[in-house]
């Protein structure tokens, strides 16, 4: 459950200040499944290092599972971000010289989970973004991209967060492999009812959302239901 | 994060580019094994020259005479007077307390003649005493005894570096017969070989009673040096000071700065060069240390390289939940781990060093236990002074920033 209320952000590099955020107010429930979407300098991006909890809003509220996150310490975001969000990246998404399965327990070992719990949980996850058993044991580099994604998706699942955070995931991929990854999303929002923010510039990636929030020049345009969710298509 | 896990991290990021990480541990490596070594090479010159000046003697105190002075004429050189007498040696040996032994020395430097050939040597006579004051064993027969030297006979035992000279062939020289200033000696004992080379060989020598060197060498009633030596080395100052006072007062001298003799104390000697050999010691240890300095900044180079190089995992990292504290651990752990390794590999080098400069004979080196505690210490202690700020830096990096960075 994310609710945030009228937040701003500004930067402020020596006397120009830049309000790269300028009141933004909505709420996500659990299991949704939605797009986020703006060109380049909408503040898109700051609205996702804020929902991301890798930055703190200038004014305005930002409740996480009903707690006020907007303003904690650095420490206490860290926490936050390792319990509550999985992180999907466009690029440099994996730890390098790490085998796949390392890195999907690298959330679990800043959590302190015990060791057999480490490697139960990430193959778990790994088994639900779909990465086939033998790839286990690949380091980050013998990776296509397609399959460093669906190792960042296990990542991201595999400390049972209150959202996973995608930002661009498709961005490096083909057109094939970029859908086989938004089909995974899809899946664990449908199958396991994962709580799934895509961030985007492309209108084809965003429909694959169930609804879709259109940011530009730091206010919200349109916050509307896709009635034409595109399927992924998955060969 | 437990232990292994940080090991494990620690591990995998040092084993990604090992030339890097080789180069960078060799300069603790080098820094480290060169403060063992050279530290080890010093206490062994230490040793070394201590037991030197151990071996002529023990708690020596030798007097010599001053120099032969005349009127308007040249200084012949301290040693050369004909100030002391066998009857100084008697009083000293009588009225001076704390003495274990002494000896009477009359030296001359003769040709002398065997069988068919001949050298040139010290002839050194002297009491039987001398064989404990002066630390003289005899290895083949016997030193000779305190009848020889109250009838003069004129018996001889000879160091090994004579007995080479004109015993060549290898015949047996106790026995024989050698021919000195034209009077016929008997060889009747060896020495064992002190070492040594120069003006002062102990083993290019021929002992004679002192009073057979006085009847048919010198002439004279006089003695080229007195060797005294003190009970225990805390008395050789007190030995040295008394006799000093008794010799005075029998030359009637009342100014101690005009007095005919003088005094040489084997403790002073000693702790001259050793303080020597100490500042010598801590002279390469310094060198060293600064070697071991550079190598450290070489560390906190790389480890400022590998930060910049990282920013982007360490970003990855900050973003799924990694605490500052987390990665300032794992940098300077990192960090840590390259100075312990370098200075474990560093340690044995040096150990090797020493072992070898020992083993080829060059000088009796030690290793001492404290200068490896010391090495290890400094070194851990480099990496955590020349990993904190990389670290630090590593920990303070914005997450936003470090996952834009190209």
């Amino acid at each position: 459950m994310i609710k945030v209320t009228d937040i701003t952000k500004t930067y402020q590099s020596g006397d120009v200040a830049f309000q790269a955020l300028k009141g933004v107010s909505f709420s996500i429930n659990d299991g949704e499944f939605i797009a986020i979407m703006g060109p380049s300098g909408s503040g898109k991006s700051t609205l996702m290092h804020i929902l991301g909890c890798l930055d703190t809003p200038t004014a305005g509220t930002y409740f996480l599972d009903h707690k006020d996150v907007s303003k904690l310490s650095d420490d206490e975001l860290a926490d936050i971000r390792r319990d509550k969000i999985g992180f999907v990246f466009q690029s440099f998404n994996l730890l390098p010289r790490t085998t796949a399965l390392r890195n999907v327990m690298i959330p679990l070992i800043y959590a302190n989970e015990p060791e057999e719990k480490r490697e139960k949980d990430a193959r778990a996850a790994l088994a639900a973004a779909g990465l086939d058993e033998r790839y286990f044991s690949h380091k980050s580099n013998q990776l296509s991209g397609g399959q460093i994604q669906r190792v960042a998706i296990a990542r991201a699942l595999v400390n049972n967060p209150t959202m996973i955070l995608a930002d661009e995931p498709t961005g490096n991929l083909d057109s094939r492999t970029g859908e086989i990854v938004l089909g995974t999303f899809q899946r664990l929002n449908e199958a396991l009812g994962r709580t799934i923010i895509l961030i985007t510039h492309e209108p084809e990636v965003a429909e694959h959302a169930d609804r879709i929030i259109i940011i530009r020049d730091g206010v919200i345009v349109s916050d509307t239901k896709n009635h034409h969710k595109r399927k992924a298509n998955i060969i | 994060m437990t232990i292994r896990d940080i090991l494990h991290e620690t591990y995998g990021a040092l084993a990604a580019n090992k030339v890097r990480t080789g180069l960078t541990m060799l300069g603790i490596i080098i820094g480290i094994s060169s403060v063992i070594a050279m530290v080890a090479i010093g206490n062994g010159a230490q040793s070394s020259i201590q037991s030197s000046i151990q071996s002529i003697g023990s708690n020596l105190v030798i007097i010599t005479p001053g120099a032969q002075k005349s009127f308007g004429g040249p200084s012949q050189g301290r040693g050369s007077a004909q100030t002391l007498t066998v009857d100084d040696g008697k009083a000293v040996q009588s009225q001076v307390s704390s003495i274990s032994g002494i000896a009477f020395d009359v030296t001359a430097r003769e040709q002398v003649v065997a069988a068919g050939t001949n050298t040139n040597t010290t002839i050194t006579g002297t009491t039987p005493s001398y064989t404990t004051v002066r630390n003289v064993q005899v290895s083949d027969g016997a030193f000779f005894a305190d009848s020889d030297v109250a009838t003069s006979n004129k018996v001889a035992v000879i160091g090994p570096t004579v007995v080479t000279d004109l015993f060549s062939d290898g015949s047996e020289p106790v026995g024989q017969q050698i021919r000195v200033n034209g009077a016929i000696y008997t060889v009747i004992g060896v020495t064992v070989s002190k070492g040594g080379s120069g003006f002062n060989n102990a083993d290019d020598s021929i002992y004679i009673p002192y009073t057979t060197a006085q009847h048919y060498l010198t002439g004279n009633q006089y003695l080229s040096e007195i060797d005294v030596s003190a009970a225990t080395a805390a008395d050789t100052t007190q030995v040295q000071n008394d006799i000093t006072t008794l010799l005075l007062a029998r030359h009637n001298i009342s100014d101690p700065t005009k007095a005919d003799f003088s005094t040489l104390n084997q403790s002073d000697i000693i702790a001259t060069a050793s303080s020597v050999t100490g500042t010598f010691t801590i002279l390469l240890g310094a060198v060293a240390g600064i070697s071991l300095l550079v190598g450290g900044i070489g560390i906190m180079n790389m480890m400022l390289t590998t930060v910049t190089e990282r920013t982007r995992e360490i970003g990855l990292r900050k973003a799924i939940g990694a605490k500052k504290s987390d990665i300032n651990t794992q940098f300077l752990i990192e960090a840590i781990m390259l100075t312990v390794v370098g200075g474990i590999i560093g340690v044995i080098l040096g150990w090797g060093i020493s072992f070898l400069v020992t083993k080829l004979g060059i000088i009796q080196s030690t290793v001492s236990m404290s200068s490896v505690l010391l090495a290890f210490g400094v070194s851990a202690l480099i990496g955590i002074v020349f990993g904190y700020y990389p670290a630090r830096r590593a920990a303070n990096l914005n997450p936003i920033d470090a996952l834009r960075f190209e």
